[in-house]
């Protein structure tokens, strides 16, 4: 990663393409894993490795090349290892969600099974949509302070994003409880709230750039702690009003902690006052047991997230029922043990919503212990990657932009992977790259565009690129 | 800002190693906890991945084989003879416990067996699951046949019964029913709910089909008894087939009023040989015999005959059995001795004729006559002949049969086979003759003493040139009048099945 990058230098001499091709190394190998899984899952279930079994591997291989090449082309000093990461991640879910589709085929007709039938299928050409997406705001976008122009109506639009949903009739928006979608007919729907996700955090981190001074240093001394002026809490009683309102209206703890927390510590960065977490974390814990207290009471527009504490507490207290999704998630956790059963020799059908948001503790069945740390290294690498980029990009707005984007990664797949394997209450989160959902996978894509976008202009020396 | 997105680093590492640590506690600590937990249904999954062996008799025939599906769960146990076999073969639902050869050889079938450890070790490397193993059983096809469509065509409306028929050289089951019987394929399938249905409405049943009679389930063998009687008698106190011994139309036994009778039509004179008793089924003589005896010798002879016997598995010879509760039921004689520890001549007297608190299974009358057709060596009885492997060529398991015990001298067991043909041949079980077969037994008509019917039994052998060839025991519950003559045509059909399964080998 530290060698010369050669797009001034221009021409296609042979030094130039084997470095080039050198590059290519880690996603290579990233694909190769994938191919290896396909293969193990085949092996498994149909007893024989069909000649085709690397299709989708190859599929992958190539959309991720052109991403490769946008990024070589746009953002020659972007972080190498992002790329190749995320698309390890992203193969191994539209494998895995594959292995899904062969267990829920009839045994003679898994063979006929192609690559792009089935989640897995669906997943491999969001994928293509992602990675378009992605090589487009790289291209599109080529100082990602070009963003902050757009701050207040990305605001607006991500305001609206979540709301829309809570809005909408229930017919429209809503899928196993929780109100968070939008339908078109009954194929295609999207999570608004995802890219919502992206849009608030840009308004959070130029707004915050700009009151950073005000927020940070006028204040009041209390227990040692300094702790902000009343007329400056009004922003983040502002979002924490809205995220208990999506808590409230859309039935998701998840998304509404996740926002809650993205503002939080985007603010505790922009300050680097640490009251802020203080305040951030007494309203958030403040709300949910009051939503706790109100669902054990009151009911109504809270009793689903009482019975999910419920659940959380003990999913064996009604393992038939409420519980079932998290007892049989643990259950298959517990079989898979330190090493798992094999790709494609568990049965994560078990497990409700195994391809959603349960997708953790089914491959957790097969690929055990060992496998479920190698895929957090994996989260944990981007995250780290992102916050590195975030430390050492010069512009405040690209600090911001970049730590929030790489913290919230980092929170959801806390959030998630807590939830399924009961470290905290479980919240309809999707898991990162891995999940079937074209929106999330998309807005994530956005994401590590985004990162590779700032990680470019921190790593370019200064004087090559310019104003970056 | 560097400072705070340092921290906020730290944050991510600490919440990644949460879970990461709680991760450890799921799929290390936990997991044995959660793969043997009631509520995981893998465990049953797996075992319906591989194919479950066969289970199948000398002629080839498989009378429980697994068939491929489309379904998650991969094969379907059937079972072609349906409710031939029911009771011995058990059954082996999704989600009830299994019985007979399916749950004692259970692991054999499955594939979980040590015994098939190489299998499975090669299994690891081919990628394949290789099916489970075999069993071979002693079953003689026609036999079971027999026994299953005679005893339920039954001639005299009897709804309730067993038939066990034995080898009596080896003490292999060559045939066992219990009626009613069932269909396992029933129990077997796919739709639990169904299978759960079917189960408990045969629960329910009045009837008790799932009861196998053949074992689990002690009877009054009324005049069987007089066969191990006359076997008393004849060891200890020095009789002969021809002695002659006190009958009489009526028997007091001391200290009591109650005249023991003889059944309607059966003469027996005052003085009669132990022979001509057996023949004709003379309770007074018998009744005297065994107040003659005491309770001791009785006791002792009972015991020698497979009375008081615990561990009869009748599966394979060193492992577990069909018997529900691990053994066969044991038989009993009840109280034969007054508080006092002096005999209790009246229960003596009842019990010598098979009354009052004596019991046995019908596999243990089956037992009787084997012993006696083997001279005198009680073989222990199994049903599974062979364990072979999935590749059909690897013996894992060859019966090697055992003598339980030695239950009379070889001289009184040909005066007891010399007796029962008589009886066959002359007295009261004439309808159990085979052509060219030396054929013996001994009939019983058990009071029940309610007013229920009475039950029929006959127990009895076939001997070919003094070689013991087959022995059976049929047991007809409240089958009434005539009863124990319709058990020894059966027998007797039993035994031919016998006879044309061992011509045909």
């Amino acid at each position: 990663m530290g060698a010369t990058p050669v797009i001034q230098t221009g021409g296609l001499s042979l030094p130039r393409v084997l470095s080039e091709i050198r590059r290519l190394w880690l996603l290579v190998l990233a694909m190769v894993l994938v191919g290896c899984y396909l293969a193990a899952v085949e092996a498994n279930m149909q007893g024989k490795i069909s000649p085709d079994f690397f299709f989708p591997a190859l599929v992958l291989g190539l959309v991720f090349l052109v991403l490769h090449v946008v990024a070589r082309i746009t953002a020659p000093w972007a972080d190498p290892v992002l790329i190749p990461t995320v698309a390890l991640l992203n193969g191994l879910g539209v494998a895995f969600l594959r292995r899904l589709d062969l267990a829920r085929a009839k045994p003679s007709e898994r063979s006929e099974l192609t690559v792009f039938m089935g989640l897995g299928g669906r997943q491999l050409m969001w994928t293509l949509i992602a990675v378009a997406g992605a090589s487009a705001l790289l291209w599109f976008i080529r100082d990602h302070r070009e963003i902050s122009k757009y701050a207040w109506t990305l605001g607006l639009a991500g305001i609206v994003l979540v709301m829309l949903p809570a809005v909408l009739p229930g017919s429209i928006s809503e899928v196993n409880g929780a109100k968070l979608w939008i339908k078109f007919g009954s194929v295609f729907a999207i999570q608004p709230g995802e890219f919502a996700k992206l849009a608030l955090l840009a308004f959070f981190a130029y707004y915050l750039v700009r009151k950073r001074e005000v927020l940070a240093l006028a204040s009041r001394r209390f227990m040692g702690i300094d702790f902000p002026r009343g007329r400056d809490l009004g922003p983040v009683l502002v979002v924490w009003a809205l995220s208990l309102m999506v808590l409230i209206f859309e039935k998701d703890l998840g998304t509404s902690l996740l926002y809650f927390g993205m503002f939080v510590v985007t603010l505790y960065i922009a300050t680097e006052r640490v009251s802020w977490l203080i305040i951030g974390l007494l309203l958030f814990f403040g709300g949910a047991t009051m939503a706790y207290v109100l669902a054990e009471t009151a009911g109504g527009p809270f009793a689903s997230f009482g019975t999910r504490v419920d659940v959380w507490l003990d999913p064996f207290a009604d393992p038939y029922k409420s519980g079932y999704q998290l007892s049989q998630g643990l259950l298959g956790l517990g079989t898979g043990g330190l090493f798992g059963q094999g790709a494609g020799a568990g049965n994560p059908l078990e497990v409700p919503e195994v391809h959603n948001d349960f997708i953790f503790a089914g491959m957790g069945e097969e690929i055990g212990l060992f496998g479920l740390t190698a895929l957090l290294v994996l989260y944990l690498l981007v995250v780290e990657r992102g916050l590195r980029a975030a430390l050492t990009v010069r512009d405040s707005f690209g600090k911001l932009l970049a730590g929030g984007l790489a913290f919230t990664l980092g929170l959801q797949v806390f959030v998630i992977i807590g939830g399924v394997t009961k470290l905290i209450p479980l919240t309809g989160q999707t898991t990162p790259f891995l999940s079937a959902g074209g929106s999330s996978l998309v807005a994530n894509w956005l994401l590590v565009a985004i990162l590779l976008r700032i990680s470019d202009a921190a790593r370019t020396p200064a004087g090559t690129g310019g104003a970056r | 800002m560097n400072s705070p997105l340092r921290k906020v680093g730290v944050v991510i590492l600490v919440l990644f190693g949460l879970l990461f640590a709680n991760l450890n506690w799921v799929q290390a600590y936990k997991a044995d906890e959660y793969r043997n937990s009631p509520y995981n249904s893998r465990v049953r999954l797996d075992e319906y991945k591989r194919q479950r062996g066969a289970v199948i008799l000398a002629n080839g025939t498989q009378v429980a084989v697994s068939v491929a599906t489309e379904d998650e769960l991969k094969y379907l146990r059937t079972y072609p003879a349906k409710e031939m076999y029911a009771h011995l073969l058990g059954y082996k639902p999704v989600n009830i416990g299994p019985t007979g050869i399916e749950a004692s050889e259970n692991e054999f079938l499955a594939g979980t067996s040590d015994k098939l450890f190489g299998d499975r070790f090669r299994d690891i490397f081919t990628g394949e699951q290789t099916a489970g193993g075999n069993i071979l059983l002693t079953i003689s096809p026609t036999a079971q046949e027999k026994a299953f469509t005679e005893l339920a065509n039954n001639r005299v409306g009897a709804t309730k019964g067993a038939v066990v028929a034995l080898d009596p050289t080896t003490g292999a089951v060559k045939a066992m029913v219990s009626m009613p019987s069932f269909d396992p394929n029933a129990l077997s399938s796919h739709d639990t709910n169904a299978a759960q249905k079917v189960y408990n409405d045969l629960l329910a049943n009045a009837d008790k089909p799932l009861n196998n009679r053949a074992v689990s389930e002690i009877e009054e063998p009324g005049s069987v008894m007089k066969v191990v009687i006359a076997a008393a008698g004849l060891e200890s106190l020095g009789l002969q087939p021809d002695s002659a011994i006190q009958g009489g139309a009526t028997y007091q036994a001391p200290g009591t009023t109650h005249k023991i009778p003889n059944s309607t039509g059966v003469v027996c004179a005052d003085s009669i040989s132990l022979q001509q008793a057996l023949t004709v089924s003379c309770n007074t003589a018998f009744a005297k015999l065994a107040v003659d005896l005491g309770a001791q010798r009785v006791t002792d002879v009972a015991t020698k005959f497979g009375w008081y016997q615990r561990d009869l598995a009748v599966g394979r010879l060193d492992g577990k059995g069909i018997a529900r509760g691990a053994t066969v039921a044991e038989g009993t004689l009840g109280e034969l001795r007054t508080s006092s520890g002096g005999d209790d001549k009246p229960a003596l007297a009842l019990s010598g004729i098979g009354q009052r608190d004596v019991r046995i299974s019908p596999m243990q009358g089956a037992m009787i006559a084997a012993t006696v057709a083997n001279y005198g060596k009680q073989m222990r009885p199994y049903l599974v002949q062979q364990q072979v492997g999935p590749d059909l060529t690897t013996i894992h398991y060859r019966a090697a049969p055992q003598v339980l015990q030695d239950s009379c001298s070889r001289e009184t067991a040909g005066s007891l086979q010399q007796m029962m043909i008589n009886v066959v041949q002359e007295g009261t079980g004439k309808n159990a003759r085979i052509d060219g077969y030396q054929v013996g037994g001994k009939t019983g008509t058990a009071e029940t003493g309610d007013d229920e019917e009475t039950h029929g039994w006959f127990v009895g052998f076939a001997l070919k040139d003094g070689q013991p060839i087959a022995a059976t025991a049929v047991f007809l519950e409240n089958a009434g009048k005539g009863g124990s003559a319709e058990a020894a045509r059966i027998a007797g059909q039993v035994m031919r099945g016998m006879i044309a399964d061992r011509a045909g080998k």
